[in-house]
């Protein structure tokens, strides 16, 4: 048999739906990522990697420059001993945590987190978080999750971390009012923002997972409703619901129609009246679409073409195509998750081009193929498209950066707008 | 286990990646799960790279592992050859691939690709990323350089032709490596030999074939090509350089040792030495540097190199010196044996970090790690060895060997260090409100608070032990000291008020102390 016949067992194949799903080398973030944003947004938390020297490199690179402020994570090197059995690696993993704890007396909540080498020789980290907590209650928690690339891509890896919170979180009163949870990590700026909107708008039952610190666990029950933040929070959303939470269905609030729809989901659910969401919104809206307006002139009509990293695609190329006007080539997501994300697919321009999962090589073809005036993809492709002569903007400044709610949009259009500018000012 | 919060070394299939990414037409299939294409934004980011590292990965999933990984494996690399055509595959696993066994080299193997394949076993849980490189360096090298057609070892050279020699050791991602290549190339072409391959850098698999007809090695960084260097020594009788041209002496030292194993007079290159920094030096502008404390930490050889010029063209006192590898720790302790300083062989950021607060150096010179220890601790410092960051891969010409590399570090180490008329005026006029601790200085931001761990506190707290205490017009006293020698004055103040069995600390106490110890 030729080699060429043998060449191509990778597979790729378009569904009956019109997405374009294949398996083959994916360029990706594995889910230990995250911590580079979590360890942040908690701030008394520590995050321990158990896993090998990749996991630390991965996340210090990934980190882009080192942290000035002591960072509130680490990895537990496994070593060749630990694998030999020579010694207990939970033994060694206990040892590790009292280190570290000692060192650090401000952390109230560790998360032990799996990798991939932890994952392959099966040390069980629930049980070892289980014997943990009890060791160092009441002064520290100890949960467990994994954010290990044989399991998670990415953003999937905030899931698995909001969804080892859920089981701790306190259960509210019986007689407790309605409640709402808004999910996913956001900026701080943009959770104080969207506080005042929900109050606003006369709710004022708010809280946020993750909380800022770990001594303001949410309490939840079945009054709570759940308003997703990000789009990739599956797991999160099933544990809550397996806890009597229900989730309001909504468009992702990236850009002045996002957002108002997701806010305007969150008033229905709570019995607001139409008349006073739309009184209360109309403003706020106003104003994104003037700040919008700038970035409108300048990039409606060019073509942008997304490769898949955080999940944020979709609600991403929305935003892109109705409310700036740019034309969507194709839009990759790591993982496409149809229920979360029926209200932005319904919004979607038609015939849309979508992928899932991927084939790095085929799709850099299908992308230089297509010329597309802006190419969304992570830092791995970015320079080396960029000097084939195609624009690029890195995705992981999508995660790394304040883009959600009236306010953000424009800042959220500018990020887009940036490279094309740059583009047109540079005579070198 | 070992808690890690900052590693200054990959795992060793970076270092093969480094190989790899260095050489041209050259493909590494890479047996590793998604997520570990992290890597390749080393290069495209940290060192702007304008092409993908030439590596497929079969990022594996969790679903793939009760199925046929072994498949997804050989699917690649066939995919690979078919994609790149390349003249040469390295294929290997990284540490997650390594527990799965599946063989990666013996796979490849079985594909019959009409190429040369090199399998490389390396330990992810054993080694680190230097290693990697050197060993990935070597099992190619080992795989391609070939015998010449007559079967002798080595081509003899004709009487009266021009002597020839390899470069070995500039990678991807190498501290400086671009530059040095460039100035070590103008020094041997000075001597008149013959440059017969560069690797990795630029060389191509076939290059690497030719490695046999040089006459002898030059190599650039031990940490990379000795091992491949002491194979060719055995295989093919060819010698090798030991010294590392960092700084002038040692460039001079350099330029003797490659005439003499080239067969060249090296006179004519050595009395027209072209470095400006031994005038630099001896200009009396720079008598402020004389006796200056410095710390010294990195990888092996520049480490060992930093020290030298330190002390001998600069006119600094190595206070502290150590390496993150252990490999070459051995080098490092003959070095710290002859400054009279404890050797330091970690690779553990917060012992290193420990060791600096302790020592408080006027000086840091480090890796990027140490960097970010100086700032913290309000130290000048700068960059001398790899793991360094984006910045230290500038657009300018800045090599830091040859004579040329000796000017860059003279710019470089002195310009963090405060200007030795503006230290005086910062000691006579204290008082002045502008020269507070905290008033702008072009050191950049103001030193930030002391880390909070307990180990760490020593240097500011007023009582350092029970039977120690400071009287209230001693303690004002130092205050008028500039904080960045404050540390230093209160340190050899409290070690003189012990050894005398003095309980508390007085201004004669202080000034006893200052005459005691001088500057």
């Amino acid at each position: 048999m030729s080699l060429s016949a043998q060449a191509c067992t990778v597979t790729s194949s378009t569904s009956p739906d019109g997405v374009l799903r294949e398996r083959g080398q994916r360029e990706v973030f594995c889910g230990l990522t995250g911590i580079v944003w979590l360890h942040r947004k908690i701030q008394d938390a520590f995050f321990l990697v158990v896993g090998s020297r990749t996991c630390a490199h991965l996340i210090q690179s990934a980190a882009g420059v080192m942290i000035f402020a002591e960072p509130r994570f680490a990895t537990a090197i496994m070593e060749e001993r630990d694998l030999a059995g020579l010694v207990d690696a939970n033994d060694e993993l206990d040892r590790i945590v009292a280190q570290l704890l000692a060192r650090r007396p401000d952390i109230k909540l560790l998360f032990l987190v799996g990798s991939c080498p932890s994952e392959v020789i099966k040390l069980d980290l629930s049980r070892a978080a289980l014997r943990l907590s009890q060791r160092f209650s009441p002064g520290v928690r100890v949960l467990n999750y994994s954010g290990s690339g044989i399991e998670t891509t990415f953003t999937q890896g905030e899931d698995a971390c909001l969804a080892s919170l859920v089981p701790v979180l306190p259960q509210a009163d019986r007689a407790a009012r309605p409640s709402l949870l808004v999910v996913g990590a956001l900026a701080d700026v943009v959770e104080d923002q969207f506080k005042r909107t929900f109050a606003a708008l006369g709710i004022d039952q708010v809280s946020f997972l993750p909380p800022r610190r770990s001594s303001e666990l949410p309490a939840i029950g079945p009054e709570t409703r759940v308003l997703l933040a990000q789009p990739f929070l599956g797991d999160t959303a099933r544990a809550l619901e397996e806890r009597g939470c229900r989730r309001i269905a909504a468009p992702f609030p990236l850009g002045g129609e996002g957002t108002a729809l997701w806010l305007a989901a969150a008033a229905e659910a709570f019995g607001v009246s139409r008349a006073h969401v739309e009184r209360t919104l109309a403003p706020l809206k106003a104003r994104a679409e003037k700040a919008l307006a700038r970035y409108r002139a300048q990039l409606a009509g060019k073509r942008v073409f997304l490769f898949p990293d955080s999940q944020i695609e979709i609600p991403l190329a929305r935003f892109l195509a109705r409310e700036i006007g740019m034309e969507l080539v194709e839009v990759g997501t790591p993982y496409l998750h149809r229920d979360h994300l029926a209200a932005e697919l319904a919004m979607l321009p038609d015939g849309t081009q979508l992928s899932e999962g991927q084939d790095v090589e085929r799709q850099l073809d299908r992308c230089r193929e297509a010329r597309p005036d802006l190419v969304v993809c992570g830092l791995g492709l970015a320079n080396p498209l960029e000097a084939e002569g195609l624009t690029t903007k890195w995705s992981i400044e999508l995660i790394f950066t304040p883009i959600q709610g009236f306010e953000q949009a424009g800042d959220l259009a500018e990020l887009f707008a940036r490279p094309l500018l740059r583009q047109t000012r540079l005579a070198v | 286990m070992q808690l890690s919060v900052w590693t200054y070394e990959g795992p060793p299939h970076i270092g093969a990646m480094r190989i790899a990414t260095a050489m041209r037409d050259v493909h590494y299939v890479l047996h590793a799960p998604q997520g570990d294409t992290y890597a390749d934004l080393l290069f495209t980011m940290i060192e702007r790279r304008d092409r993908r590292p030439p590596v497929t990965y079969t990022t594996f999933q969790a679903r793939d592992l009760g199925g046929d990984t072994a498949d997804l494996l050989q699917s690649a690399a066939r995919a690979a050859y078919e994609r790149f055509q390349p003249q040469a595959m390295l294929v290997g696993a990284s540490c997650t691939a390594e527990l799965i066994q599946d063989d990666p080299g013996g796979l490849a193997l079985a594909l019959r690709l009409p190429i040369p394949v090199i399998p490389l076993e390396l330990p992810a849980y054993q080694r680190k990323e230097n290693w990697g490189a050197s060993e990935t360096f070597y099992r190619i090298v080992r795989a391609l350089a070939a015998p010449s057609a007559d079967g002798s070892p080595r081509r003899e050279r004709e009487a009266g032709a021009r002597p020839v020699c390899n470069l070995l050791g500039p990678t991807a991602l190498g501290f400086r490596h671009r530059d040095d290549l460039a100035e070590v190339t103008r020094q041997v072409v000075e001597l008149g030999i013959e440059i017969n391959v560069v690797a990795p850098w630029n060389a191509t698999p076939s290059d690497l074939a030719r490695l046999p007809q040089a006459d002898f090695n030059i190599v650039l960084y031990p940490e990379i090509a000795l091992t491949a260097a002491q194979w060719l020594h055995r295989q093919f009788g060819q010698p090798f350089t030991r010294t590392i041209p960092i700084g002038v002496g040692a460039t001079r030292d350099f330029i003797a040792e490659v005439a003499s194993l080239a067969g060249v007079d090296a006179e004519p290159v050595l009395s027209r030495t072209e470095s400006r920094l031994p005038w630099y030096s001896r200009s009396v502008d720079s008598t402020y540097l004389t006796g200056k404390r410095v710390f010294i930490f990195g990888d092996a050889t520049h480490a060992v190199a930093a020290a030298r010029v330190a002390t001998q063209e600069l006119g600094f006192e190595v206070v502290g010196l150590g390496t993150y590898a252990r490999e070459f720790a051995r080098e490092i302790r003959e070095a710290a044996a002859i400054y009279g300083v404890e050797p330091l062989i970690t690779d553990d950021y917060l012992e290193v970090e420990a060791r600096v607060s302790e020592l408080r150096p006027e000086l840091v010179l480090g890796t990027q790690m140490e960097r970010h220890i100086a700032k913290r601790l309000g130290i000048p410092c700068a960059v001398i060895s790899a793991p360094c960051h984006v910045q230290d891969f500038p657009a300018r010409y800045s090599p830091q060997m040859g004579f040329e590399g000796a000017n860059v570090l003279f710019d470089t180490w002195v310009h963090p260090l405060m200007m030795g008329l503006e230290e005086h005026l910062l000691g006579m006029f204290r008082e002045d409100h502008e020269f507070g601790d905290h008033a702008p200085s072009h050191l950049g931001a103001a030193p930030a608070a002391p880390p909070q761990q307990p180990q760490l506190r020593v240097v500011e707290t007023t009582v350092t032990s029970t039977e120690l205490a400071w009287a209230s017009d001693a303690e004002r006293e130092l205050t008028k000291i500039p904080f960045f020698v404050r540390g230093k004055a209160r340190r050899n103040t409290e070690r003189f008020a012990r050894e005398r069995n003095v309980n508390l600390i007085t201004l004669e106490t202080l000034y006893d102390a200052k005459a005691h110890f001088g500057r």
